[in-house]
């Protein structure tokens, strides 16, 4: 059993984990901590080093330094297949030449399972993602779908202590997708798999993750409950990658900023000082032309449940506010915009406002 | 965009990998320091050095002698027209086999690439039975071309039509027919179209293939051997003859010198132009650009093929074949199995059998020793030593069978290493010629097995050598075979190396039917176009099994 004293909970963790290419670090000095059960999402645009994170887990790309504890065994020195960790790839690299069953089989097989096992487990596996009889289709002539849920079977069949999956479900088109990540979080849950994953798409990771992990230049920008970092963004980085736009530099004195857009209420106990200011689009509120900061309507996007309008203050940065569908104003109609408190976020210091 | 970034971070290379690759390298490097730089010392020793003193000037006094200077020049204008005549003949066959589509299309291909892989004895032979004394056009109106360089420039052509067809018609068949129709919408007419939009992406493949041929004919031996009797004679001849018939081994070190400094830079070029091939071309399938030929002008061109293809390349063979059966009753093919005490201490037919020994040993060498060395020449992150090696393997290809087969005579006859009495000489020096062609027809494929198959493979556990096995091995296994049969193919009708070292009372086929032709008489001539026609046979049985194992035209051969 592990006996790790300081980290007992983690199977994963991440110590100072360095990847450099050619000078520049992919990955710069990462902690992170996987416990076991836990679904952790890795969320970042391109580039931001999450598939080399879960490369460095895996294996397949050494460190440069810092180092990775599975179950508290440092990895230095392991290779990739005597890991015992899963990885589906973002284009699920099935093998061609082999069907679905052979597929399925391989990791088992390398492990040693006797026939009748593998042919279990493969059975198992494909009940448990919902294509059971496909065993002896060829991959080839699998839809983007199915492919996707025989590379789940297949990194799922070894029994992996810890599963990761990259962009899983990139490829996919968006009802699938939605579909499917459902499954996900319901088959992970049922099966208490201990799952890495990450993701570009903050809904997939917020759909998917008891954590998320948010990366920017290989740095961890913030980490916590998809509640919490939707709730309350660390920085402005972390702000504008989950979609919002209303962020400014802003002085905080008591319970009013001053912002480029006026004077803006901010919540009871916010910190002090100069600091970057959300305003999420319900806490902007339309009025009449008369009342409030002065602004112009520049666009309309239908959202389905809402209207985002985008608002255009005299010489101030442009607004987002979301409208219910019958009070939303015509492009180029001169408004009035007021702040609600209980929608404005004060965030950290780090954040570098673009 | 993201494709381009997850490019971007690819993974630095391990000291593990660098291992794994020094120890892949190995066993390849070894054989070519052993078998390929070590006898090419020695013939740099034997040519340059006397009484222990280093003479540079040597090379001067031998270029100075004129007739050295003839066959140097010969050497080059005969590989220059050679060249020409091979691009003018073959080009209009690429775009035909490129561009239409028409039934038996299979059959032709197979039929135009038999020539390549038919022993260069074999060619020399049937072109003596078509232009010869007593040749097929003697007979019918006196000609004779024999003694003329007509008949090696046609031999030349023959052999080499199917270099241009594979690659120049292999690229061609792949470029996207639109990129032309959207110069038409743009105004270009036909020949406009072609100029501007298809020629500048076929030119590389051309420069290419027009290299390799340049190479095959600068150092002809066997076809030159045999046409090109006393009057024509290129720098392999002469290496030969000054070996074998004069007894100047200092001269003859000095000529392969030379032509060794000549080869290299035809091959350095020929690097080169290959990745400029490389650059990117929108390519698509082949089976989709090909349609039946229209109208005239495209018919005339189809038939003008086929007839090319018939008389230059069918009616030699077929000549060859009618020669063989010449005597009553199968008399040529019956006397082959008696011992007649002249040049052979054995019957010639043995021969058969010691071709068919030797090139199973060639085989498997080279393909150890060509799997390995593209297995490491895979890596992605093959440094520039590695891609030296590349270059490297293909010198013994270009650097002449003569030169293997005189560096064998001169380098492993003596301690430490004294191989004169063994047998495995022969097919050490096929194999140092085989090599190339596996590892050519290897590596393709073996770079288009993407990296992260081997990744996924070694995630679900998978050691490395399990991953060689269970990922790479069964995508080219078939390719693995297609190389195994080339190499094999060229061992059997390898001639200029094997002439130098096979033991007189072990002839392979090739070397059997050069003594027959050597020597007078009918029966003589009746016997060695038996068994060439024998050899023909067994090349053309490889070359058709290989063709159905063939399902990608992605190499280079």
């Amino acid at each position: 059993m592990p006996s790790e004293p300081s980290m007992p909970s983690s199977l994963l963790s991440l110590e100072g984990a360095t990847v450099r290419f050619g000078g520049r670090a992919v990955l710069d000095a990462v902690d992170l901590g996987v416990a076991e059960h836990e679904v952790v999402c890795v969320l970042g645009p391109s580039g931001s080093g999450k598939s080399t994170l879960l490369r460095a887990v895996a294996g397949l790309q050494p460190l440069d330094a810092g180092r990775v504890t599975l179950d508290g065994r440092d990895q230095s020195g392991v290779p990739a297949h005597r890991r015992e960790v899963g990885l589906m790839f973002q284009d699920h690299q099935l093998f061609p030449q082999r069907d679905v069953a052979g597929n399925i089989a391989f990791g088992p097989r390398m492990r040693g399972a006797s026939r009748t096992e593998q042919q279990a487990r493969v059975e198992e596996l494909l009940e448990l993602v919902g294509l059971p009889g496909a065993a002896r289709r060829s991959v080839a002539a699998l839809s983007g779908g199915e492919q996707q849920r025989v590379a789940l079977a297949r990194a799922l069949a070894p029994r992996p202590r810890l599963l990761m999956l990259d962009e899983p479900l990139g490829q996919l088109d968006r009802s699938l997708r939605e579909r499917l990540v459902v499954e996900l979080r319901e088959l992970f849950g049922r099966l208490g798999t201990t799952v890495l994953a990450v993701t570009h798409d903050q809904g997939e990771a917020f759909a998917l993750a008891d954590r998320v992990v948010v990366m920017r230049d290989g740095r961890i920008a913030q980490s916590g409950t998809p509640l919490e970092v939707w709730q309350r963004p660390a920085d402005a980085f972390v702000a504008r990658f989950l979609g919002f736009d209303n962020v400014v530099e802003a002085s905080v004195a008591g319970q009013v900023a001053d912002t480029p857009w006026g004077k803006v209420p901010v919540p009871e106990g916010a910190p002090q000082g100069t600091r970057t200011v959300l305003v999420r689009p319900a806490g902007v509120r339309v009025l009449p032309a008369d009342e409030g900061l002065r602004c112009t309507v520049t666009a309309r996007t239908f959202r389905g449940t809402h209207v985002a309008v985008h608002l255009q203050p005299e010489d101030a940065p442009r607004l987002e506010a979301a409208c219910a569908l019958r009070a939303a104003p015509e492009v180029g109609a001169a408004v009035g915009v007021e702040f609600d408190a209980a929608d404005v976020v004060v965030l950290g210091r780090s954040g570098v406002p673009e | 965009m993201k494709q381009a970034v997850k490019q971007a971070v690819r993974p630095a290379r391990t000291v593990r990998g660098s291992a794994a690759r020094l120890g892949l390298m190995a066993v390849p490097v070894a054989f070519f320091a052993v078998f390929f730089a070590y006898p090419v010392a020695a013939i740099v020793a034997r040519g340059l050095e006397v009484d222990g003193v280093w003479r540079l000037g040597r090379i001067g006094d031998v270029l100075a002698q004129s007739d050295v200077r003839h066959v140097l020049w010969f050497t080059t204008w005969q590989a220059l027209a050679s060249t020409a005549l091979t691009l003018l003949v073959a080009l209009p066959g690429a775009y035909v086999f490129a561009r239409f589509d028409f039934p038996g299309k299979q059959v032709l291909r197979a039929v135009v690439t038999v020539p390549f892989v038919l022993p260069t004895v074999v060619v020399g032979t049937a072109f003596l039975a078509l232009v010869g004394r007593g040749g097929l056009l003697d007979e019918l109106w006196g000609l004779r071309l024999d003694t003329t360089v007509w008949a090696i420039l046609l031999a030349h052509v023959f052999f080499n039509y199917a270099v241009v067809v594979r690659t120049v018609g292999g690229l061609w068949a792949q470029l996207d027919p639109r990129q032309e129709e959207a110069a038409r919408m743009l105004g270009a007419s036909r020949l406009r179209a072609w100029r501007q939009v298809t020629l500048p992406a076929l030119a590389p493949a051309v420069a290419a293939a027009a290299l390799m041929v340049f190479l095959f004919t600068f150092t002809s031996f066997g076809v030159v051997q045999i046409l090109g009797g006393p009057t024509f004679s290129t720098l392999e001849v002469e290496i030969y003859r000054q070996t074998s018939q004069v007894f100047d081994l200092s001269t003859a070190a000095v000529l392969t010198l030379i032509q060794f400094a000549a080869v290299v830079a035809v091959l350095a070029v020929h690097a080169w132009t290959v990745r400029r091939r490389e650059s990117a071309l929108r390519l698509v399938d082949a089976a989709t650009t090909a349609r039946r030929p229209r109208g005239a002008g495209q018919w005339t061109l189809f038939a003008g093929v086929l007839g090319t293809v018939a008389v230059l390349l069918v009616l030699p063979l077929a000549v060859l074949v009618q020669r063989s059966l010449g005597a009553s009753g199968f008399g040529y093919y019956r006397a082959l199995t008696r011992e007649d005490g002249g040049a052979f201490l054995v019957p010639p037919i043995e021969a058969i059998g010691n071709s068919l020994q030797y090139a199973v040993a060639a085989t498997a060498i080279a393909v150890v020793i060509g799997a390995l060395a593209a297995t490491a020449l895979t890596r992605r992150d093959a440094g520039r030593f590695v891609r030296g090696f590349d270059a490297l393997l293909m010198l013994p290809l270009g650097v002449s069978a003569v030169t293997v087969g005189f560096g064998f005579l001169i380098a492993l006859d003596e301690p430490p290493l004294d191989l004169r009495s063994s047998w495995i000489l022969v097919p050490l020096a096929q194999a140092l010629v085989g090599v190339p062609f596996v590892v050519r027809t290897m590596l393709p494929v073996l770079r288009a097995v993407d990296g992260r198959l081997r990744e996924a493979a070694a995630v679900l556990g998978a050691s490395p050598w399990r991953v060689w096995r269970e990922v790479d091995l069964p995508m080219v296994r078939r390719a693995l075979l297609v190389a195994a049969g080339f190499a094999f193919a060229v061992s059997l009708g390898e001639f200029g190396a094997t002439v130098f070292i096979a033991r007189p009372d072990h002839p392979t086929l090739p070397v059997a039917v050069a003594r027959l032709l050597g020597r007078p008489g009918d029966m003589n001539y009746g016997q060695a176009m038996a068994l060439s026609t024998i050899l023909m046979l067994v090349c053309a049985v490889a070359l058709v099994v290989l063709e159905r194992l063939r399902t990608d035209r992605s190499g280079e051969f």
